[in-house]
């Protein structure tokens, strides 16, 4: 057992912090206000193979593994949760599945350009009415002699807009219910492929979130992805590799509260001390403390048995849902922490606590992640 | 083309704190990094390389730990990384230091010798126009711009107190460089996920072209007689006086603490 | 070696374009100290070109004697021209004491010239002093200002030291004072001369980032308007220093939010600090309590930032100031 990170990992970890300190921190603020996708930070990040991190050499990727994607995206968060859910998406939900289920000339086609960070990545599940119940998916794709035909509507879509390539879940028999659910690569551009409205949101709010509206769209029958009737597996499958994603934003976010709440309250004076040196904040730091310190053994426990090829489903579900509620905790604490500073833009901490909340809700909310952790409790 | 960048690792200067009790430097979990003059002088190296094709390589002296920043250079592009380490080294002042990096490269190729202005724990900037008198080598020190002129011959811009010079030197030579020269590259990730398959060669006291006697404390004039941190802050005093005399205490002050 | 042989305090003066810098005169001043603490000259190295009617001002600043190479090669500074003379000065003269200024001329020659001589080079020194032994102690700042170090070199000669200009404090100008001055004829091998000079240029180098000035003069609300900021800048002119600010003058549109220093604006650790008319909340504390020395002002004697400053003044900062302009400018006229 060892618990130490590899050099490789630890090399990557400082790069991936000097550059989200330098280049992502001083953003954070500017992108949340402004509700802007940070395509100068998405640029610069493609240029270094943040896109391409657990992508193989043969693909064009850097040849890296889950954890050092997961310290990615926990390192970008801490500096800026919006950042980090980009790289996120890309690689949990658009790039891994084209990895584990694509067939080589998908790989050849849609990997280089994706791994490079030419191409960002998205993932269209979640519809008006089939959210966490993905069997009641409306949107329908049908064969039509060397094309499929999809007509429909996805909702919620993150980096929906910036993106190229979009993973699309559709119905393909009804009848055979999640038996009957086709997952596809679907290109921007494509005719009848458009986005719809973008949401305003409270947090993450650089992230592009917004409507994928799908009309007689056409795609080549090539861009299936995995068989027909394989959708339902591929969605759940690229969900749990989502949740070590979501896990690692939660603990950036987590980890970036803290961190500001320490500093302030060393600084912050109150009759006469500062206000670190009262008990009573000492001892609910050490609480949040731990359990930051047990959400982050949490990932890269995740991370690592799916670079080990060890089954991870509830170790991930587990993961997002102790990372997210964490800190949802820490960053509560820490705008209370701030007293009235908190509550305003001046600090970070206000941003932190908005963008915490998405963490309990996407890609499976805190209650999905139960279920799955009880499923596996009790099967 | 030939290039050969000398880097040093170094504690984080600005991560140092000095404990409140004994008044001594804090060192425990400082940070050690590559010296910033020195990352200036490495990207101005892989420009070269990313230009003209040139072949990088690295060297530093220092603990078997400095293995650290040589990686960090093959993640950043460079080629080749080599690791000075002798308990021999120990002790080294500029000059022994000089003396011991002039004789590594006596055993190497080079149209180009880099190496950063200075290191922010010494801040002296001694060790790369030393290395190039050893050497016989023109220098130029504070570069902040290069151009390659044809085979033998670079344009160097040197920044100076009052602007800046340009300047013509032939090749080979020593050129010492400011990190504000250029904004140094990440490391890639896939240079990253290579560092550690790559060779970092381990050289000792006697895979070098010096004499022993130039090397270590024995070949250092300089000896540090003593050292102390410079003290601890406290509220200085306040004053309630009249403005003539706030001026008169701000300027015995200023000129007390040598500031004018 | 026998060091009896080496004696006198050598000063390198540093000319551009025939014009003596100031940190030749501090310097001459601070080895006036030295020599006359060993009972030895102080001797001016002075290269250079058409440079004879200059070294009379050496001798009024201090120097025992002057030593001049006047010499066309010697016009611009080039690293090879000026280390080949000053070798044969130290080999024919042979200085028990070499000084330089740290300046980027100081500190290009010195190494250079330490390594062709083979002796102990201390740079940036801020204090210098004879031992009992009559040694030079050279100290100076290491760990990025956070240890001083007294270094000695009790081997080898000349003992060489840069000083940073502002340091020490030359002489005030004695006319009367006699001294002999020495024309030396240096032998040049060109074939060493690989470098040269395409052109000099000087520019207004303006605004430095608040983060690298070794002075900030900072204005916070006490200093109220534009008018009252122009002030700052005059007494930052002088200072050779740059201006910062609080969040709230950034905020009122005062001033630009890269000359903001705090949590949210830049974190700064200059050598000297004035906070004039901040309170000193505690985010813009964050930015600056690391300075070396902080002077504060400020009209409320309960503000904050008299915890963290090293020398504090309560009173009206706008009044105080020019009358600290005015002063500073006699001051450093001298």
């Amino acid at each position: 057992m060892n618990f130490n990170l590899t050099k490789t990992q630890e090399l990557f970890r400082q790069m991936i912090r000097e550059f989200a300190e330098k280049e992502v921190k001083p953003l954070a603020a500017e992108i949340d206000e402004q509700e802007r996708f940070p395509a100068e930070t998405v640029k610069k990040m493609a240029e270094l193979g943040i896109f391409g991190i657990p992508v193989p050499k043969q693909y064009g990727g850097a040849g890296g593994d889950n954890l050092m994607y997961s310290i990615a995206v926990e390192e970008l968060s801490r500096a800026c949760a919006t950042t980090g859910v980009v790289v996120s998406a890309h690689t949990s939900l658009c790039v891994a599945p084209i990895m584990e289920h694509g067939t080589e000339e998908q790989k050849q086609k849609y990997l280089p350009k994706l791994a490079s960070g030419e191409w960002i990545g998205a993932f269209g599940l979640t519809e008006p009415n089939a959210g966490t119940d993905a069997a009641g998916q409306q949107t329908t794709a049908v064969l039509d002699g060397e094309e499929w035909v999809l007509n429909g509507n996805k909702i919620f879509i993150t980096n929906a807009g910036p993106a190229h390539v979009y993973i699309v879940i559709a119905m393909t028999d009804k009848s055979l219910k999640t038996k009957g659910i086709s997952a596809f690569i679907v290109e921007a551009g494509t005719p009848g492929f458009e986005i719809g409205k973008k949401e305003l949101k409270m947090g993450i709010r650089g992230s592009a979130t917004a409507e994928l509206i799908f009309t007689n769209c056409r795609i080549p029958k090539g861009n299936l992805l995995g068989k027909i009737g394989g959708g339902f597996p591929i969605a759940m499958k690229t969900l749990d590799g989502g949740r070590i994603g979501i896990a690692a934003q939660a603990l950036g976010i987590a980890q970036a509260a803290l961190d500001e709440t320490v500093k302030y309250t060393k600084e912050r004076k109150q009759f006469g001390k500062a206000i670190g040196q009262f008990q009573n904040t000492q001892f609910q730091m050490a609480d949040l403390k731990t359990k930051v310190e047990a959400a982050r053994l949490l990932v890269r426990s995740a991370a690592f048995k799916k670079d080990s090829g060890i089954p991870y489903s509830p170790d991930a579900a587990m993961a997002k849902l102790f990372a997210a509620e964490t800190a949802m905790e820490v960053t509560t604490k820490a705008v209370q922490f701030h007293g009235g500073y908190g509550y305003t833009r001046e600090y970070p901490v206000e941003r932190m606590m908005r963008d915490a909340k998405i963490t309990e809700i996407y890609e499976g909310t805190s209650e999905v992640q139960r279920m799955v952790i009880a499923a596996n409790l009790y099967k | 083309m030939k290039i050969v960048v000398c880097i040093k690792q170094v504690p984080d200067t600005t991560e140092i704190k000095i404990n409140p009790v004994t008044g001594t430097l804090i060192r425990d979990g400082v940070p050690s990094i590559m010296n910033p003059d020195d990352k200036g002088a490495l990207e101005m190296a892989l420009r070269l390389k990313d230009q003209y094709g040139a072949h990088v390589t690295v060297i530093t002296m220092g603990p078997p730990q400095a293995d650290l920043i040589l990686r960090e250079a093959f993640a950043m592009g460079a080629d080749r990384a080599i690791l000075l380490t002798d308990r021999r080294f120990a002790g080294a002042d500029t000059l022994a230091t000089s003396n011991a990096l002039a004789g590594a490269l006596r055993t190497l190729e080079y149209d180009i010798v880099f190496a950063g202005r200075q290191a922010i724990d010494g801040d002296t900037a001694q060790v790369g126009p030393e290395m190039a008198e050893h050497l016989g080598l023109p220098q130029v020190s504070y570069v902040v711009n290069l151009d390659v002129k044809n085979e033998n011959t670079v344009i160097v811009k040197k920044e100076t107190e009052e602007g800046y010079q340009m300047l013509e030197a032939d090749t080979p030579c020593v050129l010492t460089v400011l990190a504000s020269a250029n904004k140094a590259r990440y490391m890639s990730v896939s240079g990253i996920v290579e560092a550690y398959n790559k060779e970092v060669e381990i050289w000792s006291a006697d895979s070098i072209d010096v004499d022993e006697s130039k090397l270590g404390l024995k070949g250092s004039p300089t000896k540090v007689q003593k050292s102390f941190a410079k003290g601890l802050k406290q509220a200085g005093e306040v004053y309630e006086v009249d403005a003539e005399e706030a001026v008169g205490i701000i300027i015995s002050k200023l000129k007390e603490k040598f500031i004018i | 070696m026998d060091k009896s042989t080496y004696k006198h305090v050598y000063v390198f003066v540093e000319q551009r374009d025939g014009v003596i810098q100031p940190v030749a005169y501090e310097l001459l001043g601070k080895a006036r100290d030295l020599a006359d603490a060993l009972g030895e000259k102080v001797v001016a190295l002075f290269p250079g070109y058409q440079i004879a009617d200059s070294c009379q001002s050496l001798i009024e600043y201090g120097a025992d004697e002057v030593i001049c190479v006047d010499h066309v090669q010697l016009k611009d500074y080039l690293t090879e021209q000026y280390v080949q003379v000053i070798n044969q000065v130290v080999e024919e003269y042979r200085p028990s004491i070499l000084l330089l200024g740290a300046t980027t001329i100081g500190r290009d020659l010195g190494p250079r010239l330490a390594a062709r001589i083979t002796t102990g080079l201390t740079a940036d020194c801020t204090k210098l002093e004879i031992s009992e032994d009559r040694e030079l102690w050279s100290t100076r700042p290491a760990f990025g200002g956070n240890l001083m170090a007294t270094i000695v070199n009790s081997t080898h000669r000349p003992q060489m030291s840069t000083v940073r200009p502002g340091v020490m404090q030359k002489r005030v100008a004695d006319p009367t004072r006699k001294g002999e001055i020495i024309n030396f004829e240096p032998k040049l091998d060109e074939s060493k001369f690989k470098v040269r000079l395409i052109e000099t240029v000087k520019e207004d180098k303006g605004k430095i980032d608040i983060t690298e000035a070794k002075i900030l003069v900072s204005g916070g609300r006490g200093v109220g308007n534009k008018e009252n900021f122009e002030k700052l800048e005059q007494l930052a002119t002088l200072l050779d220093a740059e201006v910062s600010t609080s969040r709230a003058m950034v905020d009122a549109g005062i001033m630009p939010h890269d000359r903001q220093v705090g949590q949210t604006g830049k974190t700064v650790r200059p050598n000297l600090y004035f906070a004039l008319g901040i309170s000193g909340a505690i985010q813009h504390l964050a930015g600056m309590e690391e300075s070396d020395f902080i002077v504060a002002i400020n009209k409320d004697k309960f503000a904050p930032i008299f915890q963290v400053s090293d020398l504090g003044i309560v009173g009206d900062v706008n009044k105080i100031i020019p009358m600290l302009t005015e002063r500073l400018a006699q001051e450093l006229k001298k």
